[in-house]
Formats: structure tokens, sequence, C-alpha cells
């Protein structure tokens, strides 16, 4: 990591506006302006380059404890790093899950000592991920890793009554519940949206509703307990229906999308290619295109990688065999500018808002998702919005390889990262 | 012809076609003495079932045993592969094995295209079912036994005709076929929606609500939850197995109202047409979706099925491996072998 204690940005457009030099002295950000100078300070050439908040990521498997094979903390925050991360949310599915103080403390330790991007745990609700029993949530919030996202995420806490208990548990802490929406008895045996495609391909159906229902239920009872909810990776034109009434009641319900959920359709899983494979799955063309408007208009709050690293083994067989998920930490804000940007959805100022400004304000993190102004702390992503580049796994600073983009053509590239002031990322590098 | 069957949707009309007459060939074979063509002596067929299905997996070996190819029979249980093998593992020992031809059933959909396309093995694929996606093959010798008794004389006469030789370049153009059970669950069907409309047969699946996928409107198919509005117009009534388990699962109440509802009687059978066949991909479940009397009856052309599945079979391995020389060799000794070799396409 570059220790030098002072950078000179100089021309990059912040958040997308006008022509500016920014300066950072230490952790901070010491002036925004134009001609500014500073003896000593590394100078980076920023012009016609886009400075943005660091990233925000409410949704990272870093695998670790447990799955050291498809990631680990110091990899999986380096993959962060290189998509212009700044803080990522780890996911709380590990071996041993983190359903207890002494799990959460040891990622964000492991994270505090990775050093390129900082690590907010987050706590399970049930213990064991099973939807039984609450797990220690107070515990988690009080522990050195000050827990306030709670999810079973990779499981849907279905019990309604257990849903409720946390809901309201939580209020004690500002604590919220993000709920992985999945009906259970309606996705048995699933593997892929339910329709057109699943029926032709004879692979066990998804349904829309088995999202929907779940989501409905539970911005229903947010309300009723007065308590906030987050729905993870929505993935349905229903569910964004649902979203959309639940916020004009005034209810404090938020939603986040995934960067594959704004590009790809379930009929690429025409190819029975795994790396397709994730759940909630691939949806159709209207759902794709209802996503990108709703994140357009705010009703989704933001955009969250589910960052779901896989051994090559865990893709490499046939698909019914094959693990769900997708790696995205490294192509998210490049999928954004293609989905988003570059077809006029969302501005810059837009993309701060939804990959850092609301995904901070979710997690209450201080210190990320903050204005670019001086005295603020010097988490920056530098992007060169004219790059255009082919996504070579094979180049990945995560341990794995599973992205669904490999090959695909896409705008931008984080150029530089800096986490309180020091580059994490020097000219599209891990330093 | 292609290198691989993975679904009966890649086949053209003149692929379907071409497989038909030189099954049709091939079924001469079996009304000789010797029931061998030297064919694909030294090539190898390795049989790769991850299911039990004994029917199809003998049908298969019979097939390649008549065409001379030597056969190896790999099933799951009690291999490598119950102890955790994967099926890239299991490929990649058949490729060093010598596999000319692969032969894959297995209960994941899509593991034959997987198995096809993934570069594991460099020989032919052939889809004997894949979970409830497509089992092409039963599609194909579904439509050799219903253009052998509908497609028509080669005079242009009546419809109902039997015996080798039937239809041999024509389609099934016009022909009504109708398909009744668990559409959702069925490979069967599948397969043959897409190759009876390559065909040009028009296709209505029976069942009730719950075993239709959604989705089936964009099948070009109709569909009808009414069995006994159809089968005054079907030329052919195809019954699928009903496994009992279903029951479990709500997608029909009770076996007695299933059977009631969407099962063939002799009652159901005599409105059919005169000349139109009842068929069934078996194993039948005698009482459910079919009763004895039909099962039994001269109309059902079951066990006809499994005969025609072996010249199918051998008609498929040999377009896929056997490449461009002629199936069967000319020996002008008798007349029979005589018209074989006139009829047989280039």
């Amino acid at each position: 990591m570059s220790e030098t204690t002072k950078t000179l940005l100089r021309g990059a457009r912040v958040i997308g506006g006008e022509s500016a030099d920014v300066l950072i002295d230490g952790a901070t950000i010491a002036a925004v302006g134009q001609g500014l100078t500073a003896e000593g300070a590394t100078v980076i050439d920023a012009a016609g380059q886009i400075l943005l908040p660091g990233l925000v990521d409410l949704h990272t498997h870093l695998r670790e404890p447990g799955r050291e094979d498809s990631e680990t903390v110091l990899t999986g925050t380096q993959a962060a790093a290189v998509g212009g991360y700044t803080a990522v949310h780890a996911m709380a599915n590990t071996f041993p899950v983190a359903d207890t103080a002494g799990v959460v403390e040891q990622v964000w330790r492991l994270g505090r000592e990775s050093g390129y991007c900082d690590v907010q745990p987050i706590g399970a609700v049930t213990v064991g991920l099973e939807g039984k029993k609450l797990a220690e949530l107070g515990a988690m919030h009080d522990s050195a890793a000050s827990v306030v996202v709670f999810s079973d995420d990779g499981k849907c806490v279905d019990d309604a009554v257990i849903m409720r208990r946390a809901l309201e548990y939580v209020k004690a802490f500002d604590g919220v519940v993000a709920q992985h929406a999945q009906e259970p008895r309606l996705t048995e045996g699933a593997q892929m949206n339910e329709g057109v495609v699943s029926a032709e391909l004879g692979l066990g159906g998804w349904p829309a509703v088995a999202e929907e229902s779940i989501i409905a239920r539970d911005v229903l009872l947010a309300a009723h307990v007065d308590s906030r909810v987050h729905i993870c990776h929505l993935s349905t034109a229903g569910s964004v229906e649902i979203v959309r009434w639940a916020k004009s009641k005034g209810w404090n319900v938020t939603a986040e999308v995934t960067p594959h959920h704004l590009l790809l359709t379930d009929e690429l899983v025409r190819s029975y290619n795994p790396v397709y494979k994730v759940n909630p799955p691939l949806r159709t063309e209207a759902d794709v295109m209802a996503l990108r408007e709703a994140l357009a208009d705010g009703t989704i709050d933001c955009v969250a990688t589910d960052h779901a690293p896989h051994p090559h083994e865990d893709k490499d067989c046939e698909w019914g065999a094959a693990a769900m998920g997708m790696v995205g930490l490294e192509t998210a804000l490049s999928v954004v500018q293609h989905t988003m940007v570059d077809t006029g959805l969302l501005d810059w100022a837009g993309v701060a808002d939804r990959m850092a400004f609301r995904p901070a304000a979710i997690g209450r993190l201080t210190g990320h998702g903050r204005p670019i102004a001086a005295g603020e702390p010097a988490n920056l992503t530098l992007l060169d919005p004219t790059y255009r580049g082919v996504v070579s796994p094979a180049g990945f600073a995560s341990r794995s390889r599973n992205t669904p983009f490999e090959g695909r053509e896409l705008p931008g590239r984080v150029t530089h990262t800096f986490l309180r002031g020091r580059a994490t990322v020097v000219d599209g590098k891990l330093t | 012809m292609k290198r691989h069957l993975i679904s009966a949707a890649d086949l053209t009309r003149d692929d379907a076609v071409l497989i038909l007459d030189t099954a049709e060939e091939m079924a001469r074979v079996a009304d000789r003495p010797i029931k061998k063509l030297p064919t694909l002596r030294g090539r190898t067929v390795v049989n790769l079932f991850f299911e039990d299905s004994t029917r199809t997996r003998i049908s298969f070996e019979a097939a390649a045993k008549r065409l001379s190819a030597d056969v190896i029979n790999f099933s799951a249980k009690g291999s490598s592969v119950s102890k955790g093998e994967s099926l890239k593992d299991t490929a990649l020992t058949l490729e060093a094995m010598g596999a000319d031809a692969v032969v894959i059933r297995h209960h994941s959909s899509g593991a034959p295209h997987r198995l096809a396309t993934s570069g594991w093995i460099k020989g032919s694929v052939v889809n004997a079912g894949d979970g409830t996606h497509e089992h092409p093959t039963q599609a194909l010798l579904d439509a050799f036994t219903m253009r052998r008794h509908l497609a028509g004389a080669p005079d242009g006469g009546s419809t109902h005709h039997r015996g080798p030789g039937d239809g041999t370049g024509r389609d099934l153009a016009g022909r009504k076929v109708t398909i009744v059970g668990d559409i959702l669950h069925s490979r069967v069907a599948r397969s043959n929606v897409h190759l009876l409309t390559t065909l040009g047969a028009e296709v209505t699946l029976v069942a009730p609500p719950t075993l239709v996928p959604i989705g089936v409107e964009r099948w070009p198919c109709e569909v009808s939850y009414d069995l006994d509005a159809v089968l005054a117009a079907s030329d052919a009534v195809m019954m699928l197995r009903v496994q009992r388990e279903r029951m479990n699962a709500a997608f029909f109440p009770t076996e007695r109202e299933y059977a009631r509802r969407y099962g063939l009687d002799g009652h159901r059978m005599a409105r059919m047409p005169e000349h139109a066949i009842v068929m069934h991909p078996g194993p039948m479940n005698r009482g459910m979706e079919i009763t004895a009397e039909v099962a039994d009856s001269r109309r059902c052309t079951a066990v006809e099925q499994v005969t025609n599945g072996v010249s199918i079979r051998m008609a498929t391995l040999y377009l896929l491996l056997g490449g461009n020389e002629p199936a069967i060799a000319p020996t002008p000794a008798t007349p029979a072998e005589a018209r074989t070799e006139e009829t047989r396409k280039p």
C-alpha cells in the first residue's frame, strides 16, 4: 500500500460534474477547487476521469471463515478495491455461520488486517441460518464489529413470526433485517426462472411469485412493527411494484439490485452453462427493464453485487450439480455504467447515490458514502469512463473466476481507489 | 448428419426423415436370420447411465451390437460416480478409453448438452433422456411408429398400413397427435412436440393444469384440459406414464380421480377414429393412465414401439458414427436385399 501522505488529483470530474482538483492529505480530503498545488504531493492527472465517493457494497460473500478455497477476506477485499469499493458488507453464510459475536469479530478483524477495504460484517438473523431461533443479535451489535445489518442470505427467513420478531428486536439498536426473499415451498427443486425458457429446458422453475409474496409480507410486517426492512437482490418487475407501493406509504423499506440482474436474462441458460446459475435466478427482459427503471427512479435504493465466489469445480459440471452465484465486485461499476449511464437512465451523481451514499446510509456506516468535500474522509474512486475492455477473469484479484461477463466488452475502468487517503489501486493495479 | 443427438429441436425435417428412413433399412435387418451388420466394427459405444433405465439401455445395447460395435455399459450405481466422481472426470475417463460415442442418461436436464459442448470428450453424444428435458430417440421411435401406421402407403392409399417400408421418405404432415399425461415432468413430451411439429403433425397436449408447464403457450402445439374433447380428432393418442407419487405433491387429488379424468379406457378408445393408434413409451401404469383392455388391444403399439426403438437407435448410431458408408452392404444374393439397395437414401 502506498503511504504517500499527500495526493493531488488534477482535473477530475467530481461526481461527474465540473473538473476540479482534489487534494488528499493523510486520511482526509484537504481541499477541492481549481488550480490547487501542494508541495511534495503525488500528482495524478485525472483529466476526463470521474471521481466518485468510494463505493459501498451491501452484499458481499467473502467466504472466510470456511470456504477459503473460493475467497478469503484478503482476496475479496482486494477484488473490492479493484472494483472501486472502499467498504463491503460481508454476508453471514460462512462456516461457521456468523451468528455469534465471536465470528463477526473474526471477520471484522480480518478486514482490518487486509487494509484494502473496510469490512462490515453482517450477522445472521437466526442460529445457523436455520430460521428457527433468533441469533444473539444484540451481542453482535455490541461487539467490536458493531453489526447493524442482519441477514440469513442464501436462505429466507420464511417463518412470519421469526421475521416479525427480528424486525421488532433490531429496533433497539437501529438495526435492519436484509431479507433473501424466497418462499421455500414454491422453490423446491428450483433451478432457474420459471417461464418460457424453463419450460423448454426442463429445469425446475423459480417463480417470480416466490420472491414477490415474501416481499409483500415483509413490507407489511415492517410497517406493522414500524421497523425497517431491506430487500436483498430484488429481481422481478412485480417486486418493484410492491416496493414502490410500500415506499408510497412512507414505510421504511429499502431494496437492492445486482449488476447481473440489470443486464442478463434467462435466455442465457439455454447454454446450460452453470456460470449463469444464480439465486435469485436471471429473469426476463421485461424484468431487467423494470429493474433499471426502478433503480433510476430510486424505488430500488442501491446496487449490491451479491459477489458469490465459487471454486472452478463447482461450475465445471452439469447445471443441476453446480453452485449458485456469480462474482461481481470487479465488474459492478462497468455493468452499471453500461446499463444505466450509457443508456441515459442515470447520471454519475445517481451512480454515486446508488453505489455509495444510499448503501452506506442503509448500513449506517460512518466514514463512507460521504460527499467529496474538504474535511471528509478520503474514500474515493477514480473511473475512466472512456475505457472499453473485454472482461477476462484470468486477471481477477478475486480467488474465483465465476463471472457471467467473461468475453463481454464493458465500458469503464477503475484507475485509482483510495481508502482513507491511501491508494489501494493505482492505474488499475492493486498496490 | 450432425455429430451429436442432444435435442429433437436440433433436427430439421430432412434430418428426421433421413433417420426414419435409415431405421426402416435397419428394421429389415431384424427380419434376417442373422441380425447383425459389420458397419461399426471396431467402434466403441459407451452406455453411460446415471439413472436406472433397463429398457432404454438394453435397446441401445442391442442397437450397437447389431451394428457390431463394442459396447461398454457404465452404470452410475456401484461405480466411482456413486463415490462422488464428477461428470467431467467420468467423461475424461471414457475419453481416455477411446469411446467413439457416449449414450448418456442423466437425471439432470442439460447434462448431455454439457457433455457435448464442454470439450471433455471428442466422441459423439447421444441423449438417452436428461432430467425433464428431452429424450430424442424416444420421439424418433414414436414418429417412426406413427409413420408406419399413419403416413399412408406409397400409392397414396389408406392411412392404416402395417409392415416395413410404409411411409419411407414421408413425414407426418397433417396428422393429429394427442399426448396425454404428466407434460410438466416429461422429457418424452418435450421431444415429441419438437419432432412431430418438425414432421408436420399437429400436436395437442392434454393434462390437468397442474401438470402443464408455465410457459407452454410458446410451444408449437395446442393444450387442452379435456381428454374427451380431443379424442375424436386424434390419429394417435400417446399416453404418458404418471407417477403415483405426484399425488403427494398435490398435482392431482387421487389416483382414481386422475384415472377417471385423464386415463384411457375402452370406452374412451371407442371414440377414437377407426384408424387411430394408442401409444405408450412404457413402462405402463395399468389402471392409472391406461386400462388393461386398452393396453392389450390391437390398437396399442407399446410393444411395437420397443421393437422400433432398436431400429431407430441403430439408425442414430450409424448416422452419427458410420458416416458415409452404406448401412447395409450390397449383397445381391437375395431379391429382398436388392430392394433395400434401391430404396436406400444416398
